[in-house]
């Protein structure tokens, strides 16, 4: 299903349907079940007797994937899927795509990379036509991160708060949020690689009687994966 | 089969829920009426003067004059509104982006192509039968001879097939509806004036040109003689229209 879904804006959806399960050579007997099946699972059955070109986007694109699902075919193509669609939409899209999972194997193409660790069991990543990874999203995250990162919130005077994080043993590095002691500060604290300094962490603050308002492991985003990977290629 | 079926069904579908298919019909039965009503007075008119100059002169075939006056004129205006019919045919598919989904289906070149090509054929025959409104007329008031009429009739539906098939061979040069309408309408004004050439010209020339004129091999057919050298230029004139359709939708293929 390219970026815009190949619609004849003139026609019904149900006509358009049963249009595209004819030509792709879909067996009569099974047409209209495999019809009614696919308005089914991209719930447009309520717009059947609408003329596509009235929709809006968001029922445009599920037309399209409904289109594409016909004559059940083993392997799905989409490209961007979710453009330009509100969010709710974005949300209903999205869910479609992983309720594929299982009856088809889906391969989605986008720009839009929470939406690859959100749906995709693995990942593919292509820059100037060149393949430079294939993993699974927390496959290249773990092989990407230099260092486990842990941000917390803490209530306390900042620098001292600075050296005591420094100084617990796996600590490789500790950023302060800049602002008045008055505040509670934000911290991100770099440790060794396959360790977990969160009960240390937690320890040191509260024994010092400073306030812990947060703390949590922070996973590199397949942003940052992404953005790592292509630069090094550049280099 | 049923793949070019399906798709004959849709172009007719599309054709009338765009205002194209009206406006050329309501155009074609319009002039259709205008010419033949004109063309009708002129001959009475013409034999009313010619019988007070002369009695005994020889009885004059009316309905005969005005059906080879009105299929004349007639084939000319076709050659103006088959360009509408065409344009979009797979210029369209192109603009809205359905061309791989037709093209991508088993088989879908050829079929995309005799589905839309039945379809126009179609609408062209809807055309010549709303004719048959006026030219009913001289059955009531007068006796025609059936046979020019039915020639007629024929020669005009391979003519409209051969314009047709060129127009829907041009469509599928571009995306823009009208310049692939444009296009088709050049070539025929082309391919008309052609016609004028053939007379003007001698020789090897001549003989050429007079057999490329399309409207040329209508004549006979208008005259109720059904030549078959007419019937094969008309179909080899589809046949290489079909042809190079077929082509140009391949090349798409490997084009991008």
């Amino acid at each position: 299903m390219p970026e815009n879904p190949p619609l004849y804006p003139e026609m019904t959806v149900q006509s358009y349907l049963h249009f595209v399960a004819k030509i792709k050579g879909t067996p009569s007997a099974q047409r209209k079940t495999q019809v009614e099946d696919a308005m089914d699972r991209c719930s447009i059955t309520d717009v059947r007797d609408r003329i596509i070109g009235k929709l809006s986007k968001g029922y445009k694109q599920r037309v399209g994937l409904a289109q594409s699902l016909l004559n059940n075919p083993e392997v799905l193509i989409l490209d961007e899927p979710t453009i330009g669609l509100d969010p709710k939409q974005i949300f209903e899209v999205r869910s479609l795509i992983k309720n594929l999972a299982g009856t088809h194997t889906v391969i989605l193409s986008t720009h839009i990379l929470p939406e690859v660790s959100m749906t995709c069991n693995r990942v593919v990543i292509i820059n100037d036509g060149r393949l430079i990874a294939i993993d699974t999203p927390q496959g290249l995250a773990n092989q990407q991160k230099g260092a486990e990162r842990i941000a917390l919130l803490i209530e306390g005077p900042r620098e001292a708060v600075r050296q005591k994080l420094a100084s617990i043993p796996g600590v490789m590095s500790v950023q302060a949020e800049a602002g008045s002691d008055a505040q509670p500060a934000g911290f991100t604290v770099e440790c060794k690689l396959n360790t977990d300094l969160r009960r240390d962490i937690a320890n040191a603050v509260v024994t010092q009687g400073w306030g812990l308002l947060e703390l949590r492991g922070v996973s590199m985003s397949l942003e940052d994966v992404f953005i790592n990977l292509v630069t090094k290629e550049e280099v | 089969m049923q793949n070019v079926l399906a798709i004959w069904q849709r172009e007719m579908k599309a054709y009338f829920v765009s205002p194209i298919a009206y406006v050329v019909l309501t155009l074609w039965l319009l002039l259709s009426g205008l010419f033949f009503y004109a063309i009708l007075t002129n001959v009475i008119q013409s034999t009313m003067m010619q019988s007070q100059f002369g009695p005994g002169s020889q009885p004059v075939d009316v309905p005969g004059i005005v059906t080879r006056g009105f299929f004349g004129t007639m084939s000319v205006v076709l050659l103006f509104m088959i360009p509408m019919l065409t344009m979009g045919l797979f210029a369209e598919e192109k603009k809205r982006g359905t061309m791989e989904l037709l093209l991508t289906t088993p088989v879908g070149h050829l079929h995309a192509m005799m589905g839309k090509f039945l379809a126009s054929t179609t609408f062209l025959l809807i055309m010549l039968a709303g004719t048959w409104v006026t030219i009913s007329a001289l059955f009531k008031y007068g006796q025609p001879d059936w046979k020019p009429i039915l020639g007629a009739y024929l020669g005009l539906l391979l003519y409209g097939e051969g314009l047709l098939a060129a127009g829907l061979f041009i469509s599928t040069l571009t995306e823009n509806q009208i310049v692939s309408g444009v296009i088709t309408f050049g070539v025929s004004l082309v391919l008309w004036l052609i016609d004028s050439f053939s007379s003007g010209a001698s020789g090897a020339a001549k003989d050429v040109l007079s057999y490329l004129s399309v409207i040329g091999h209508l004549d006979d057919f208008i005259k109720g003689v059904i030549d078959t050298t007419h019937v094969i230029f008309y179909l080899s004139f589809a046949f290489v229209g079909l042809f190079l359709t077929y082509r140009s939708l391949e090349s798409m293929r490997w084009r991008s």
